[in-house]
């Protein structure tokens, strides 16, 4: 298994090396430059401007210049925040992504598992069509449209909690972004174990582990669960880098100091180093939770071997 | 298998008039009602989509600078109490002393009197102001002193109010659905479009041919999406269509994962087989063995792509990347709303219920659909 | 003696999107201590949904009625602790299915000491070593091993001896055996059966036993209930329902096993002509790398004009690869050559002229016919193929014509497939082969999916096609009955190899192998096989 991970590892390098490739390039290539909207600028110091970050080297000379910064950890000064590195404000905007993130997702897990379990022990009832119909809801309706929502109801109307702000490990802070970014992966993942726990109650070895005068609830979560967790582990993996690496609209709304207004930011102004940076991370969070799922996915199920 | 689904009818005809699959699959969208509400819905937005915008009274970039964040209401702007006031601001200029101002219906009636004899013309002063129209003297007193005025007021009628620059918000929704449908149509075609050819060739041919292809489309994948988008968004500027024909040649991967499985599969169905073994050429087998059977799951991708793609141009919009002033969408309306939200809640409400209510009739009819056409008791 | 499992007045009923299915009308049936019970059916006869009904275990739209006791304990209604006091200690069952009734993702030791610790109380410590000595009863190769072992490392045999040690855990009264065999080959099947009539000797416990294969009835069974459409036909002691049915049901039943020889035919010219074909297939390993795997080692056959090539051999035997690789569907070695030519390495389109007179029928009904065509789309696709110049109209004649041959009606060719029972669409497959008059027809197990009845009206069908159109088949099949019946010659095949071929009545009166024997003997005789292992017991 170790050295599956680790060969798993080896593989992503190329992989990742034609990610940072192709951003590299297409970014420059695309019109216009980081200096476009400063137009009052003299063109000697345009020029003075363009020598200082090297744009006026060839292409593949800046390319192999990043790649070598790259390699020793420094990702180029910012173009726009330019007395910051790239990677000092990835570095900062990092952790509160992943605070949000990661609870984000426990919450998913826990309460989609929860509904879907319940959904599909009481299928076709009453439960089942209230889970089915908040999943949907989850499903269906916009991040940009829960977070605002959400902020008129509890922090306009009600006064319960902050409009926005941030604080480490602040519940308070915490509370509405979070539920915001949980609520679609909630419904997927009730979704998806809903289906995949009724196809998994209705499976021979169930019927087998029933037959055998097994109690119900070790037949649900022993025999049935596992097995129908599957499915969500699946999905979960992709999600997961996703939540990690920041959402905009959630960061936008609630004024939170993530990552995930850099995307946006970093390409409309041509941060190319911004940008390459936000790049990487999300490929390399990407590839990580590609294997993580592959390893839990060896770990749950036997008769997935790696070699 | 279990007993109870084969029951053996073997000398029997079958007694219920002949159904083919796809009609057995409309007769069981038609029992869902969920999913038949959603299809009145969404042949609702699309009327609407195509028409509202030309039947509304209001065109959905005119400015009206008198009425900047008016709520929605039913009743027309400005209201009864308004308009006395609004009528003594425009006849201020004719130097007549008001007396009383009455409204009733569509027509105001003025009472005036000055010290001289009074100009009929003063009326003018009335129709200059948007508001009035067709005004006329009603009654002239015998020294022509005091004349009552009578104008029809026109009255503008914001049935979702109006947003920050006084625009019609219904107008502006409308032609936003116009927009959301238009993309979403367009956008899911290029997708379906590249999917299926890319996924039907790969699943077809096999082999080496498919590995490496299905290795781009990996590879693809694991491209941060929004990175994609924003290059689009880079790339194309302004220009929608040729936007979210980008967005959906974005789109097609998963497309093109479903026919290649489908294809796969298929290939080895007995039925292939036999088509082979007659020596049916690979274009029929295509043509009567493969598409008709790979249309299920694409029909069923394609209604949950379509709001999936809605969404995506609405949070383009939303962040400013999409569709350019004075044109608006759906995105646009909503981001605007959440802006002014604290007072005006009327703004974010009716673009989001919009917008939700359309993205809940698309998921509904894709699941139902789904159930239609994929049951699991074959 | 008063019987341990009393079933009296039973209904089952299922809920289905077209309305209610009556599985099991007011069936009563009664299991004495020690006694071996069949109850024998073809499929949606009911006799499975009734035992699942008085095991509590209908799926969720079933509902059940009447009475069902054990040791005068009724079990319907009873509550799920109660009952499940019962299942798995003293009521144990074994299912059809053995790839899927273990669950895939624990271990077989887990698994089996799982009912111990729940029934009995056991430390896990012992529950194990109770599982080693139940897996050695059931005389799995390597007991210690295979406790560690997962599911899908079992062959198929195998997890049913798992199952079959889980059953015997808790020392049961009744053991509910429901077709636990029927996915097996017929060598497997008997070993089984042996090991079950073995036990039971030994412990003692009563078998119901369902299962829709008389032989087995015959061999394993002292008394029998017949049922047909969710109703008990006949019931009795299996000699006298051998000897004498009274049931005109059973009566149809029994006449349904294979019988009959074909007629031999005189010396006539070979058609086809099969030398030395391999069918290998490579499976890629890992990221470098492959393993080749001989599906089909060596291959001849010669058929003549109106003959029958009977083709047996178990699962994995290779017999299907080489109907396909005959028809150059896959790619192959060897040289095979029809009516003179040499068809062996043509390409599509130069083999298109041959496949009109070289045509196949598959195995399963259901899914070798397209499922959004109508039937007379179907058996007319070849015409278009081979005879384009047909006029629609021309076509529709054809297709009626065809229809009439295989026994079904002109004006069902509008019809879609899936409005047809498994014995109809078969018919469809067979007449979509016979519309372009060919000379050869490939059947691959064309009548392992049908149930006994309609498996003996599509033989019927076979021979008389073959008479009226002077067809030679190629017919492949692990049923030696059905080989009997329908061959004038036989190969027998194993892992990709010839073990035995020539003239039907050599091989099967007189054959040569230790394996070919074997094969006959738990087709045929399985009476013997089981008797030999009570002995040892």
């Amino acid at each position: 298994m170790l050295s599956y991970a680790l060969k798993r590892l080896l593989g992503a390098v190329p992989t990742l090396f034609f990610i940072i490739t192709a951003a590299f390039f297409l970014m420059r290539v695309a019109p216009g430059g980081p200096f476009d909207q400063e137009r009052t600028l003299e063109p000697s110091v345009m020029a003075n401007l363009n020598a200082t970050f090297g744009l006026d080297r060839p292409l593949h000379e800046q390319y192999l210049m990043y790649l070598g910064n790259l390699a020793r950890g420094d990702m180029g000064p910012s173009f726009v925040y330019r007395d910051f590195k790239v990677h000092e404000l990835l570095g900062s905007g990092l952790p509160v992504s992943i605070q949000l993130g990661l609870s984000a997702l426990l919450l998913a897990f826990i309460v989609g598992a929860t509904l879907g379990c319940v959904a599909a022990l009481r299928q076709n009832s009453w439960v089942d069509y209230l889970v089915i119909s908040v999943a949907t809801f989850g499903i269906t309706v916009p991040n940009f449209v829960v977070a605002p929502v959400l902020a008129l109801i509890f922090a306009v109307w009600l006064d319960l909690l902050p409009a926005g702000g941030w604080q480490n490990w602040s519940p308070e802070h915490m509370l509405l972004p979070v539920v915001t970014l949980a609520l679609p992966q909630v419904a997927v993942v009730a979704r998806l174990i809903r289906g995949a726990m009724i196809e998994a109650l209705r499976s021979d070895h169930v019927r087998t582990a029933r037959a055998y005068g097994l109690p119900t609830r070790r037949i649900v979560i022993y025999h049935a669960l596992r097995a129908a967790s599957l499915p969500a582990v699946t999905y979960l993996g992709p999600a997961a880098a996703a939540l990690l690496t920041g959402s905009i609209v959630v960061e936008q709304i609630f004024g939170i100091p993530g990552i995930g207004r850099y995307f946006v930011q970093g390409a409309l102004n041509r941060d190319y180093t911004l940008v390459m940076g936000t790049v990487i991370i999300v490929a390399v969070f990407v590839v990580l939770f590609n294997l993580l799922v592959d390893l839990a996915y060896a770990a749950l199920d036997p008769r997935v071997c790696y070699d | 298998m279990t007993d109870r689904t084969a029951l053996s009818l073997d000398q029997e005809a079958p007694a219920r008039p002949s159904r083919s699959l796809w009609a057995t699959a409309f007769l069981r969208l038609k029992r869902n009602t969920l999913a038949m509400i959603s299809l009145a819905v969404l042949i609702f937005y699309i009327l609407a989509g195509i028409i509202g915008p030309e039947i509304t009274n209001h065109h959905y970039a005119e400015v009206y600078p008198e009425f900047v964040k008016v709520p929605a209401s039913l009743e027309g702007y400005p209201k009864s109490d308004e308009i006395p006031a609004l009528a003594e601001s425009a006849l201020a200029r004719a130097r007549l002393d008001l007396g009383q101002i009455t409204v009733d219906g569509g027509t105001i009636r003025v009472e005036a009197s000055s010290s001289r004899e009074i100009d009929p013309r003063v009326t003018r002063y009335l129709d200059r102001s948007d508001l009035f129209a067709n005004s006329r003297i009603a009654e002239t007193s015998a020294d022509g002193q005091s004349v009552v005025m009578e104008a029809d007021v026109e009255r503008l009628h914001f049935y979702f109010g109006t947003d920050a620059n006084g625009r019609d918000l219904l107008a502006r929704t409308l032609i936003s659905v116009r927009v959301s449908l238009m993309i979403g149509a367009l956008a899911t075609s290029v997708a379906l479009l590249i999917g299926v050819l890319y996924g039907a060739t790969a699943g077809f041919v096999g082999g080496r041919v498919d590995n490496f292809m299905m290795r781009v489309v990996d590879v693809l994948y694991s491209l941060p999406f929004i990175f994609f988008v924003i290059l689009l968004v880079v790339f194309f500027g302004r220009n929608v269509v040729l936007m979210f024909i980008a967005v959906g040649a974005v789109e097609w991967l998963d497309m093109a994962r479903i026919v290649r499985g489908q294809t796969l599969s298929l290939k080895n169905r007995e039925f292939v087989q036999a088509a082979e073994a007659l020596g049916v050429r690979s274009a029929g087998i295509l043509r009567r063995h493969i598409i008709p059977n790979t249309l299920g799951p694409v029909i069923i991708y394609m209604t949950l792509l379509i709001p999936k793609v809605i969404l995506l141009e609405s949070f383009l919009s939303f962040l400013g990347l999409g569709v350019q002033e004075p044109l608006t969408s759906l995105g646009v309306l909503i981001s605007e709303g959440a802006k002014n939200m604290r007072g005006d809640a009327y703004m974010l409400f009716f673009p989001a219920a919009t917008l939700t209510l359309l993205l809940f009739a698309l998921n509904f009819l894709g699941d139902g659909l789904r159930d239609a056409l994929d049951p699991k008791d074959r | 003696m008063a019987p341990i499992f009393k079933l009296t007045d039973m209904h089952v009923r299922f809920d289905t999107p077209d309305g209610e299915v009556h599985a099991v009308c007011g069936t009563s049936m009664h299991v004495d201590p020690g006694e071996t019970v069949a109850v024998v059916g073809e499929s949606g006869s009911g006799k499975s949904q009734i035992m699942m009904a008085a095991m509590g275990l209908l799926s969720s739209n079933g509902r059940a009625q009447g009475s069902a006791r054990f040791r005068n304990q009724e079990l319907l209604g009873l509550s799920p602790r109660k009952l499940n006091q019962l299942r798995g200690k003293k009521i144990t069952m074994i299912f059809q299915e053995p790839m899927t009734s273990l669950d895939p993702l624990y271990r077989i030791g887990d698994q089996l000491i799982e009912p111990m610790i729940e029934h009995e109380g056991l430390s896990a410590r012992r529950a194990r070593a109770r599982a080693l000595e139940l897996l050695k009863l059931v005389m799995i190769p390597e007991p210690e091993r295979k406790l560690r072992a997962y599911p899908h490392e079992l062959s198929g045999g195998q997890r049913q001896r798992v199952m079959i040690a889980m059953a015997l855990s808790g020392d049961p009264d009744l053991l509910i055996a429901d077709e636990p065999t029927t996915a097996l080959d017929v060598t497997i099947q008997a070993e089984i059966l042996a090991l079950l009539a073995q036990l039971q000797k030994k412990l003692g416990m009563a078998i119901l036993f369902i299962t829709h294969d008389l032989t087995i009835v015959e061999a394993f069974a002292d008394r029998v209930y017949v049922m047909r459409k969710g109703a008990v036909m006949e019931e009795g002691p299996v000699t006298r329902i051998f000897a004498d049915p009274q049931h005109a049901y059973t009566k149809m039943l029994l006449a349904a096993e294979p019988h009959g020889r074909k007629d031999p035919v005189p010396s006539a010219p070979v058609l086809l002509q099969a030398d030395g074909v391999r069918v290998t297939f490579t499976r890629s390993k890992g990221l470098f790398g492959h393993d080749e795997l001989c599906a089909v080692d060596g291959l001849d056959i010669q058929l003549r004009e109106g003959q029958t090539i009977g083709i047996v051999g178990e699962s994995g035997s290779g017999k299907s690869t080489f109907g396909r690789a005959l028809l150059q569907m896959l790619p192959s070695e060897g040289t095979v050559v029809f009516q003179g030519a040499r068809i062996s390495g043509l390409d599509r389109s130069a083999m298109r002229k041959h496949r009109k007179a070289l045509q196949m029928v598959f195995q399963d009904p259901y899914g070798s016919l397209s499922p959004r065509m109508t039937v007379g789309e179907i058996i007319t696709e070849g015409l278009l193929v081979h005879q384009p110049e047909l006029s629609g109209r021309d076509r529709e004649a054809r297709a009626a014509e065809a229809l009439k041959a295989v026994g079904l009606e002109a004006n069902m060719r509008n019809r879609f497939p899936h409005e047809f029972s498994g014995g109809q669409r078969q018919r469809i497959a067979i007449a979509r082969a016979v519309i372009l008059r060919p000379k050869v027809v490939v059947l691959d197990e064309p009548t392992s999916a049908l149930d006994r009845s309609v498996q003996a009206q599509v033989i019927e069908l076979l021979r008389d096609l073959q008479r009226e159109f002077g067809l030679s088949y190629i017919f492949i099949s692990h049923d030696l009955a059905v080989v009997r019946a329908l061959s004038d010659t036989v190969i027998v095949m194993k892992e990709g190899k010839v073990v035995e071929q020539g003239p039907v009545d050599r091989i099967f009166d007189a054959p040569q192998s230790a394996y070919t024997r074997e094969l006959i003997e738990a087709a045929f005789r399985l009476n013997t096989v089981l008797d030999r292992a009570a002995a040892r017991a």
